[in-house]
């Protein structure tokens, strides 16, 4: 008994110390942005890297003056890929007056934010949040669900199909659709689909097939069955095990097919590919470490190949930098931490991304429309993936004119 | 005749494959009537001791040290976790290996980072064997189904030509008699353990670089490990071995034939449209569902025949 009384107090005397004041460090506050992504369980990697880019973002962005006086400030919280725990987190955010959530995977828990965000900011209209999307990528998101609160800073589903699309060179004919089954690879079946039948009407799709998602061990048949139909190009959208074992399969087996992804370039692909990939592997990306040689962008070069030195993987998010560059000058325009002001700055937006291409923050779904590559995965490129001796060296170049897609936004607006 | 053989060949892989991560399980589960759910995660600790290993003393010394590193760990889960648990039942034997699947699984994640690791075929297999009308067969796929058939004739000569097969033999069925005749049964019990987990291991070594080498793997390969070992039965090296290549080809051929239930009736004149009842269901092709076939499977044979494929006795 003794001793619980001795743990209670020692716990009690812990809450104090934590609830005391700390000592200002800062003269000001920070403006502060809560980044919530799954920070453990099986996708705990995707968090973990992308909290390493966006730390490194902040840095420059503050270096560049933060805005108002301020610097910012990343508060990570883990939301286990579940959408209650990023409502959790946004509760968190509102009962602190942070300004802004900001959120990358799965678009289940974008929709789940939306709706939290708004039923929020319509219940307090003085204590209102912001919510910074970086790589959910349904196109609902800013079609029929679009909110005012809503701003998406990565090209959507039909945005990268039309990408895909686009890359296809003019030499290919027959083309062959996999994708996993369920909602974001159905959306990439049908979107593919349409965007060959618009612009490349020439292309005969000869094979369209939907895998249980994680469960193919072996993909070995299905490249018996893409050799086959005879198809040139093999258009995926998988990822994760689903996307490495089916290029593997392929490698292994030589057939002389390209394969198009939407996510190769991402963690882990590089390794799994290995060198046997030379050449035959593309993926659609809003931004490549090679690229900024080739278009002589040395400051770019300079800023992208310092996070090297300091991290030990390759900085494929790069392009992201545009969320933070949108914030602060947002709050600089505004002139004001009043997230609804930031909000009205913030549409409309034109700013330059990392390698200097014009970005449009549309007003219409606050959808980002921006420059996106197609990189080949290579071997001599400047800066290798992953340590694997290749890279990404971009072969294509689609331009955000190119891809500023309509939409169906009816977009509310606070009076 | 040109897909046809082609998806045999890699059936036979692919079958083989299981067959190496399920003779052990096969072992171990007849044995001490335990599903190991470890043992998927002694075949991941193959892949990446073997990757490890193979950055030092090359890929042909780490396929003969990393089996034995397994087995080792294997037999002081045995004797140490396993043999206290014995006595509380089955129950609390499942979940200590269910335990040990996790906290391996987090423990690679903290050794191994979260990411593939970049565990290559090696140079000298890394080679295409032959061309068939323009698919390449890999050397690395003959050398897999070559070890893995050399594994199960050295196992099934061990099991009924070696005293010592006798012996598991015997304890597999009456563990007491065995006892009373003076032979030491939890030796034995741990001798199995070893063995099917460096059995893991050893699919791991070869497995790991033909597929992915990542934290995930030991959980993607798990449930279809059961399958196989619960559909051929217990206490049957046989029946894990004609289980394996069944799941193996049944798999790959699903994968290859376009068709759904709507064609099959089809065939008999019933025509189904959209507007057909069920129609969503019908027009799944084989394709869509080629990966939960063996699942299918296994809840068949436990309600048709529970003792499996060649099993002796009930599951």
């Amino acid at each position: 008994m003794r001793f619980a009384r001795t743990i209670l107090s020692a716990a009690a005397a812990g809450i104090m110390a934590l609830a005391m004041p700390v000592a200002p460090a800062q003269a000001q506050e920070t403006i502060k942005i809560l980044y919530t992504d799954p920070l453990t369980g099986p996708f705990a990697q995707v968090g973990d890297q992308n909290l390493k880019q966006f730390n490194y973002m902040i840095d420059y962005v503050n270096s560049r003056g933060g805005a108002l006086g301020r610097k910012f400030e990343l508060i990570p919280v883990d939301n286990k890929s579940q959408p209650s725990d990023a409502l959790i987190a946004l509760k968190r955010a509102t009962d602190q007056n942070i300004p802004f959530i900001m959120q990358c995977s799965g678009s289940n828990i974008a929709a789940a934010l939306i709706e939290g965000v708004e039923k929020h900011n319509a219940r307090n209209p003085d204590n209102r949040i912001i919510y910074l999307n970086c790589g959910a990528v349904a196109p609902e998101l800013t079609n029929d669900k679009c909110s005012f609160w809503h701003f998406r800073f990565d090209n959507h589903v039909a945005q990268k199909a039309e990408v895909m699309a686009r890359a296809l060179p003019a030499d290919v004919k027959k083309v062959y659709l996999l994708n996993q089954d369920y909602l974001f690879g159905q959306s990439v079946q049908r979107d593919v689909t349409a965007f060959i039948k618009k612009l490349r009407p020439d292309i005969q799709i000869v094979g369209d097939e939907l895998i249980p998602l994680g469960k193919i061990q072996d993909f070995s048949p299905y490249i018996t069955k893409i050799k086959a139909s005879g198809a040139q190009a093999l258009l995926t959208g998988n990822w994760g095990p689903d996307m490495t074992l089916l290029i593997k399969a392929g490698m292994d087996a030589g057939i002389d097919v390209n394969f198009y992804t939407f996510y190769a370039h991402l963690g882990g692909g590089a390794t799994a590919i290995g060198p046997a990939g030379d050449g035959k592997v593309r993926s659609i990306m809003a931004f490549s470490e090679n690229h900024a040689p080739d278009i002589k962008n040395a400051e770019a070069e300079a800023w992208t190949k310092s996070f090297r030195e300091k991290h030990n993987f390759d900085f494929y998010g790069a392009a992201l930098r545009l969320v933070f560059d949108s914030v602060q000058a947002g709050i600089i325009k505004a002139n004001s931490l009043d997230p609804t002001k930031i909000a009205f700055a913030m549409e409309g937006a034109k700013i330059k991304d990392v390698l200097g291409y014009e970005t449009h923050m549309r007003a219409a779904d606050h959808q980002i429309v921006q420059t996106y590559y197609v990189g080949s995965f290579k071997k001599g490129a400047k800066y290798d993936a992953e340590g694997t001796g290749l890279g990404w060296v971009v072969e294509n170049v689609v331009p955000a004119a190119d891809l500023d897609q309509p939409n169906t936004c009816k977009m509310k607006r606070p009076s | 005749m040109e897909l046809f053989v082609v998806s045999l060949l890699n059936g036979l892989v692919y079958g083989m494959l299981l067959f190496m991560l399920a003779s052990g399980l096969t072992l171990i589960f007849s044995m001490m009537g335990v599903l190991n759910f470890a043992h998927a995660s002694a075949y991941m600790l193959g892949a990446y001791i073997a990757y490890t290993l193979s950055l030092y003393v090359g890929f042909w010394i780490a396929l003969l040290i990393a089996p034995i590193i397994c087995g080792l760990i294997g037999a002081a889960i045995e004797m140490w976790g396993l043999r206290r648990v014995h006595k509380n039942g089955h129950i609390a034997e499942l979940l200590l290996t269910f335990g040990l699947a996790l906290i391996i699984e987090k423990g690679v994640q903290m050794t191994w980072g979260l990411m593939a690791v970049p565990y290559r075929i090696p140079n000298g297999l890394d080679f295409p064997l032959f061309d068939l009308w323009g698919t390449q067969f890999p050397a690395y796929r003959a050398f897999m189904l070559l070890i893995s058939a050399l594994m199960f004739v050295s196992i099934w000569l061990g099991l009924t030509r070696t005293r010592i097969g006798l012996v598991i033999q015997a304890a597999l069925t009456h563990p007491d008699m065995v006892g009373a005749l003076g032979h030491n049964v939890p030796r034995i019990f741990t001798l199995v353990f070893a063995a099917g987990t460096a059995l893991a291991g050893l699919a791991g070594v070869i497995g790991g670089n033909y597929r992915v080498t990542e934290p995930g793997m030991a959980f993607s390969m798990g449930p279809i490990v059961f399958v196989v070992v619960v559909f051929g039965g217990l206490g049957s090296l046989t029946g894990c071995f004609i289980a394996s290549i069944l799941m193996g080809l049944i798999q790959t051929f699903a994968v290859v034939f376009d068709y759904s239930l709507a064609d099959l009736l089809a065939m008999v004149g019933f025509v189904v449209t959209k507007a057909t009842p069920g129609s969503e269901f019908l027009m799944v092709t084989m394709p869509r569902i080629a990966a939960l076939l063996p699942f299918i499977l296994l809840v068949a044979i436990l309600v048709l025949r529970p003792r499996g494929l060649m099993g002796t006795r009930d599951t």
